[in-house]
């Protein structure tokens, strides 16, 4: 029997006396369409048996366009004839195997189910908020008994993700701001320049970076690099059942993977603000120098004179509740992975929108909140 | 009794990580149409061996002919072929995760041109009611099915085009007992019914005793003996003995098979 040279060939031939349709050559997956669209057009009343005797090969996509031929024809189709041991045994494997097709569950479309799934999804939205303030507790009270029982706290593994989510993340939020206040200096040199304004530049710079720019886009950055990594690395954890053997040892996943990593971002993203502010500025006063002629000196008095100090602290005073949004973030979602990877892999990604998400929304709170209070 | 097609020849082959030796002059052959066990103690490279054969791991040295087809020196087209006349089931059935279970077995089916796609479907609901899983099982995908059930898939992925060899990586492994057992009775009867040449890879002295028709043993980097489970407990090597007269093995092979049977 060889494989390639007999495998694309088959033929039908239909013998009117006898109502026997004879089958020769290859009946297999290569055939199977051409099979069914003969066995199609031949004449159903006519057909008496099926002979086999001269099938070279049949395998199971073969057998089944025969038995399901046979079966359209029900009852006036006798068996097939001439079949040899191994067809007639494959035939009988694939008739006991011949599917029962099932309807799957339809899915109601009228208004009524609409408006319930509509209703779950509200629903566990809202179930959502609820279990990132329940982690937000967990936090807080872990926190406070840190403070009761300092031996349980664990300052080594504090000191580690203050260097993974602080100082590893330096540079690329001093870039950023860098960045930021270049551009602002060169569009809004551009734009002031028409009015002769020049020298507002300045405060346009300092105003939206150390109130706005800076904080946001840093807490943007850290949203990024640090809820997807405490969401993999919990999320790996709890895929292993390594947080399972930490409950069993009396170990509390709270107390030894939450406070650790939040409270480390609440240390760090305050510094890391701060160093955005600082190369904001930086970048902000160089381009403008060598766009505008402003002196570095020009630069800074106009700084000092222009720019009351509130702004900074307006600025800072969000990192905490920025840091808080992403560790819980984080964290929850971490803890919602599934024992498989493709549930790592969405929660993940689902952490860093939502952790930015969070974050623009809070941003926007504050915005209105402090210009209520006229700061 | 007529001489037995060999469909794969395997002649000293050696396999090395760095310095660590696997394989050593190892040869081996399988005959059409039966189902081989092969067994060894934990790292003597029994996935290795698989995966050597099955065209994954290139050996340092030696010949690997399969179906009459050099393997290691065939060119593209060639071995197209030949990866269409063999099937592999990995451990935990490697099924796509982003395809369903149907779409994961139409998969080697869309290598056939002219192939009407609603003949492909149909074939691939064939193909699920053949290893067992249920109709509305073909919709489903891999991350909602249980480790038995993945396993059946990975079967009916390996199954999808009538292939002359299937691989089977620890088919048991993972499973319950009543699972182990079901599982063991699918390879056999389809090996039956579709003239199937099973190359199984396993640490289950069940299966090797329901199903396997030979076993290898692999020790020392090589086939060490191969033959019938009656012959593996004439083996005097120390390891082998160990291995079919222990207590777990006396558990699955209650009455000692007569001689020449």
């Amino acid at each position: 029997m060889t494989h390639d040279g007999d495998s694309a060939n088959f033929s039908l031939r239909l013998d009117g006396d006898t109502g026997t349709i004879h089958l020769s050559g290859a009946l297999t997956i290569r055939t199977v369409t051409a099979l069914r669209s003969k066995l199609s057009s031949v004449d159903a009343g006519t057909v008496r048996s099926i002979d086999l005797a001269d099938v070279t090969r049949l395998d199971t996509a073969g057998a089944w366009a025969l038995l399901d031929f046979q079966k359209d024809r029900s009852a006036d189709l006798g068996s097939f004839t001439g079949a040899s041991a191994e067809a007639e045994s494959l035939l009988r494997t694939v008739e006991n195997a011949l599917p029962k097709r099932e309807e799957p569950p339809q899915q109601d479309r009228s208004f009524r189910a609409w408006l319930d799934r509509f209703g779950r999804r509200v629903f566990s939205g809202v179930m959502f908020m609820r279990a990132l303030t329940a982690y937000l507790g967990i936090f807080l009270h872990r926190l406070a008994r840190a403070v009761r029982h300092p031996s349980e706290f664990k300052l080594t593994s504090l000191v580690h993700h203050c260097e993974e989510v602080g100082l590893k993340a330096v540079p690329i939020v001093a870039l950023m701001a860098f960045l930021i206040g270049v551009v602002l200096a060169f569009q809004g040199s551009t734009q002031l320049r028409q009015f002769g304004a020049e020298v507002f530049v300045v405060d346009l710079i300092a105003i939206s970076v150390l109130r706005e720019l800076g904080i946001l886009l840093t807490a943007i950055i850290v949203a990024g690099r640090t809820a997807s990594a405490f969401t993999a690395a919990i999320g790996s954890m709890k895929m292993r059942e390594e947080i399972d053997a930490m409950r069993t040892l009396g170990l509390d996943p709270g107390m030894n993977l939450f406070v650790p990593r939040i409270l480390a971002l609440l240390i760090m993203l305050p510094i890391l603000g701060l160093i955005a502010n600082i190369a904001g500025l930086f970048g902000g006063a160089l381009m403008s120098w060598i766009d505008l002629g402003i002196s570095p000196a020009m630069f800074t008095t106009r700084l000092v004179e222009g720019t009351a100090v509130s702004h900074v602290f307006v600025g800072l005073l969000k990192a905490p509740v920025f840091a808080m949004i992403i560790g819980v973030v984080g964290c929850h979602a971490g803890m919602q992975v599934q024992s498989n990877a493709e549930s790592l892999g969405r929660m993940t990604s689902n952490a860093v929108v939502t952790a930015i998400f969070a974050v623009i929304v809070a941003d926007a709170v504050f915005s209105i909140f402090f210009a209520r209070i006229g700061i | 009794m007529t001489e037995r097609e060999v469909v794969i020849r395997l002649r000293g082959i050696r396999n090395q990580f760095g310095r660590q030796v696997v394989h050593e002059d190892l040869d081996l052959d399988v005959y059409r149409g039966e189902i081989i066990g092969v067994v060894g103690g934990s790292g003597t490279g029994k996935s290795v061996l698989l995966r050597t054969i099955a065209g994954l791991q290139k050996p340092a040295a030696g010949s690997v002919d399969v179906l009459g087809t050099d393997v290691l020196n065939a060119d593209e087209d060639t071995r197209q072929k030949l990866e269409n006349r063999w099937g592999v089931m990995f451990q935990d059935g490697a099924l796509f995760s982003s395809l369903t279970v149907r779409e994961n077995v139409e998969v080697p089916m869309r290598a056939i041109t002219g192939l009407d796609p609603q003949i492909r479907s149909d074939l691939a609901d064939l193909k699920i009611s053949m290893v067992g899983l249920q109709y509305l099982a073909g919709d489903k995908y891999p991350s909602e099915l249980s480790g038995g059930m993945r396993k059946r898939a990975g079967l009916a992925r390996a199954l999808a085009l009538d292939p002359d060899i299937v691989f089977l990586d620890e088919p048991t492994a993972g499973l319950d007992p009543i699972g182990a057992a079901a599982f063991d009775e699918l390879i056999r009867d389809l090996s039956h019914s579709l003239g199937l040449t099973v190359f199984l890879v396993t640490h289950d002295l069940d299966t090797l005793h329901a199903t396997c028709d030979r076993i290898a043993v692999l020790a020392e980097r090589k086939v060490l003996v191969t033959g019938s489970m009656a012959d593996m407990l004439e083996v005097e090597h120390p390891w082998v003995h160990e291995y079919f007269h222990g207590p777990r093995a006396r558990a699955a092979v209650p009455d000692k098979p007569m001689k020449g049977d």
